[in-house]
């Protein structure tokens, strides 16, 4: 099937070229790196993950994310996801190698990666986190793949596809969770250690993540011939806002829960975030602006006639995954570290470096991405199922 | 004999099955034999610290001490932020989370020696996905340097920020000519910290922060009574730094 990915219009071969031109580019900072240290990046005593630990989390939310269309066509026989479910299994591959890599190029000395399991240990949640990953994108190859190459060949998915779609629900709750657990178990950093940061994880990855997905889907429909059906985008649509809902009411229970309560620890990493303390008010501006997109993103999701119009969603679709993307993968980290274990405020901000290392990452993520969608979009074209109508035949890509 | 490939064959499988015992012999041999330990080695149930900060109370007083540790475990001075440290000073505010708006002039000014707690409960051994630090049975909490893959998620746990990450080459940052033989310099990428001068106590010694601090900072074993820390718990009183966080730190201060 993947020989799909190989043939296709001069379009698809400059943005393949081009992706790979990023990769190459942007390997030789990496290379820096590797030779020099992670001394090229912003990072310090203090705050000791940064902006590559940070899209790493940002990331496992997009990964978890495609449950929402895999469980209601799974548990709930919603139909007019089908069309969209492979999307949401293949966004998650992409995820997940996005998530490994930015793993890799934090650590300082990636050749002894494996010693994570030579020396199994239990009791430390980045093990769990490596499997709960490595599992989800085998989960995720295997139904993908398999169901898709069954749709190719007229045949019906085998019963074990099935099962294997069920655990890989379930799954993706769990690598979100672990996620969280890396950081909410960690004594003494006030703004991680709250039994709600899971949840919350749970709930800006279900908004921000399909929006992604969204996005990328209508962008899929414009350059292919593959139209998903409007019942499906509306419903996920739908989905999103309400998760974004409980992502807003969820922050809100922390400010209530630091400032009702009064204690210096828990107020201080969010006036940190959007007052600034100590003078330093780095991170203020970012903050406001994800509170402005973010209630922007509700206010432009929550009438149904906004939401339904198509022209706008992408729009609202956009601010909402900026708004979420400050929250999650700026605010979170350097929230989480400041004020620093001697209750003084150490100030990050990523080197280019770092940000170019972090495009190689993400420009390997969008072409598993786009190649995984050729092949899905080629497929269904043969099969001539969630097609355009036959007018629009020519802007095939 | 003559030369067939057969023979040759042979004779290369028992030159390799001979490899293969003697190699296996001498690993063997090593087994059994152990670590080689010092009959003059320093052993404790529990190893903990107290430090009298009347008598080390001063930031010149304490960079004595982090000179001596510094060179004992060839530690680089890097003047950025990306900086690795062991044993420092600090005022009472960033050390101990009991701020007090009209303290009393000798608290204010007083500077506190900062390192590791090793901690009875030690979030950084938890946490770390290789066990490259580690708790001895004597309450110290290690580090092995080339198991270490630097994921500094042992630096997010740590409540009281002893750990630093080397995040360039430290040997560009020691003196060559004046390094301590006796202890490996590190590579970039890994994490380390003050390691109660296990190095030293295998032949005897007591740490080096201590032998340079005329008196002022005392190294026993917390599990005998008659310990000289006991001595001086008892004698005075002590705080430890973030108690609320049920880590247990090791290292007592006397106010």
């Amino acid at each position: 099937m993947l020989e799909k990915a190989l043939k296709g219009s001069p379009k698809y071969y400059l943005w393949i070229g081009f992706l790979l031109l990023v990769i190459a580019g942007a390997s030789s900072v990496y290379i820096t790196q590797l030779i020099h240290g992670l001394t090229i990046t912003g990072m310090s005593r203090d705050v000791s993950w940064g902006f590559y630990i940070a899209q790493f989390t940002y990331l496992v939310g997009l990964a978890a994310s495609g449950v929402m269309i895999v469980l209601p066509y799974y548990f709930h026989h919603y139909k007019k996801f089908k069309d969209l479910v492979i999307f949401g299994e293949f966004m998650a591959i992409g995820a997940v190698v996005m998530c490994l890599g930015f793993i890799v190029v934090d650590i300082g000395q990636p050749q002894r990666m494996l010693n994570v399991l030579l020396f199994p240990t239990p009791n430390s949640i980045l093990f769990w986190d490596m499997v709960v990953l490595n599992g989800y994108l085998i989960l995720n190859l295997l139904v993908g793949w398999t169901c898709l190459e069954c749709d190719r060949q007229h045949m019906p998915h085998p019963k074990w596809t099935k099962v294997v779609a069920y655990v890989s629900i379930i799954w993706a709750f769990s690598i979100h969770t672990v996620t969280a657990f890396l950081y909410q178990g960690l004594p003494g950093r006030h703004y991680w250690l709250t039994a709600i940061l899971a949840a919350r994880f749970l709930a800006s990855a279900f908004c921000s993540g399909p929006a992604i997905l969204l996005l990328v889907i209508m962008l899929t429909e414009k350059l292919t011939t593959f139209k998903a059906e409007a019942e499906g985008v509306a419903t996920l649509a739908k989905i999103i806002v309400y998760a974004m809902c409980v992502n807003v009411f969820f922050f809100l229970l922390e400010v209530f829960s630091a400032f009702y309560s009064n204690i210096p620890e828990h107020m201080n990493s969010l006036i940190y975030l959007f007052k600034g303390l100590d003078g330093h008010t780095e991170l203020v501006p970012y903050m406001w602006t994800a509170v402005a997109f973010g209630l922007g993103s509700l206010a432009l999701l929550i009438p149904p006639k906004l939401r339904d119009n198509r022209k706008l969603l992408p729009w609202s679709l956009g601010i909402l995954v900026i708004a979420t993307w400050i929250d999650k993968g700026l605010g979170l980290l350097i929230g989480g570290f400041n004020p620093s274990p001697f209750d003084t405020v150490a100030p990050y901000w990523p080197t280019g470096k770092e940000l170019i290392v972090s495009l190689m990452i993400y420009a390997t993520g969008a072409l598993v991405v786009t190649i995984l969608f050729k092949v899905a979009t080629e497929v269904k074209q043969e099969l001539g199922v969630s097609q355009k109508p036959a007018v629009s035949l020519e802007t095939e890509a | 004999m003559s030369h067939t490939r057969r023979n040759f064959l042979k004779f290369m499988g028992l030159a390799a099955a001979g490899l293969c015992a003697g190699s296996a012999g001498s690993a063997l041999a090593a087994a059994e034999a152990g670590p080689v330990r010092a009959a003059d080695a320093l052993k404790a149930k529990r190893w903990a610290m107290v430090i009298d900060t009347t008598k080390v109370g001063t930031k010149e007083t304490i960079d004595v001490l982090a000179k001596a540790c510094h060179h004992a475990h060839n530690v680089p001075d890097i003047p950025t932020k990306q900086n690795v440290k062991w044993i420092w000073a600090a005022s009472y505010d960033e050390a101990f989370d009991q701020p007090n708006d009209h303290g009393n002039d000798a608290m204010e000014k007083r500077e506190f020696a900062l390192l590791c707690n090793h901690c009875t409960h030690p979030p950084c051994v938890r946490v770390c996905p290789t066990q490259a630090t580690f708790q001895r049975p004597d309450g110290i909490v290690a580090m092995d340097y080339h198991r270490c893959i630097g994921c500094r998620y042992c630096m997010a746990a740590c409540p009281f920020g002893a750990r630093s990450f080397n995040f360039m080459e430290p040997r560009l940052y020691l003196d060559l000519n004046n390094l301590n033989k006796e202890f490996p310099t590190r590579m970039r990428g890994v994490v380390e910290k003050c390691n109660f001068c296990v190095d030293r106590l295998a032949h005897g010694k007591q740490p080096a922060c201590v032998e340079a601090s005329n008196g002022a900072l005392a190294f026993g074993d917390l599990s005998d009574p008659n310990s000289e820390v006991r001595k001086l718990l008892r004698e005075h009183y002590t705080i430890r730094r973030k108690p609320s966080l049920g880590t247990e730190p090791g290292v007592y201060y006397i106010i």
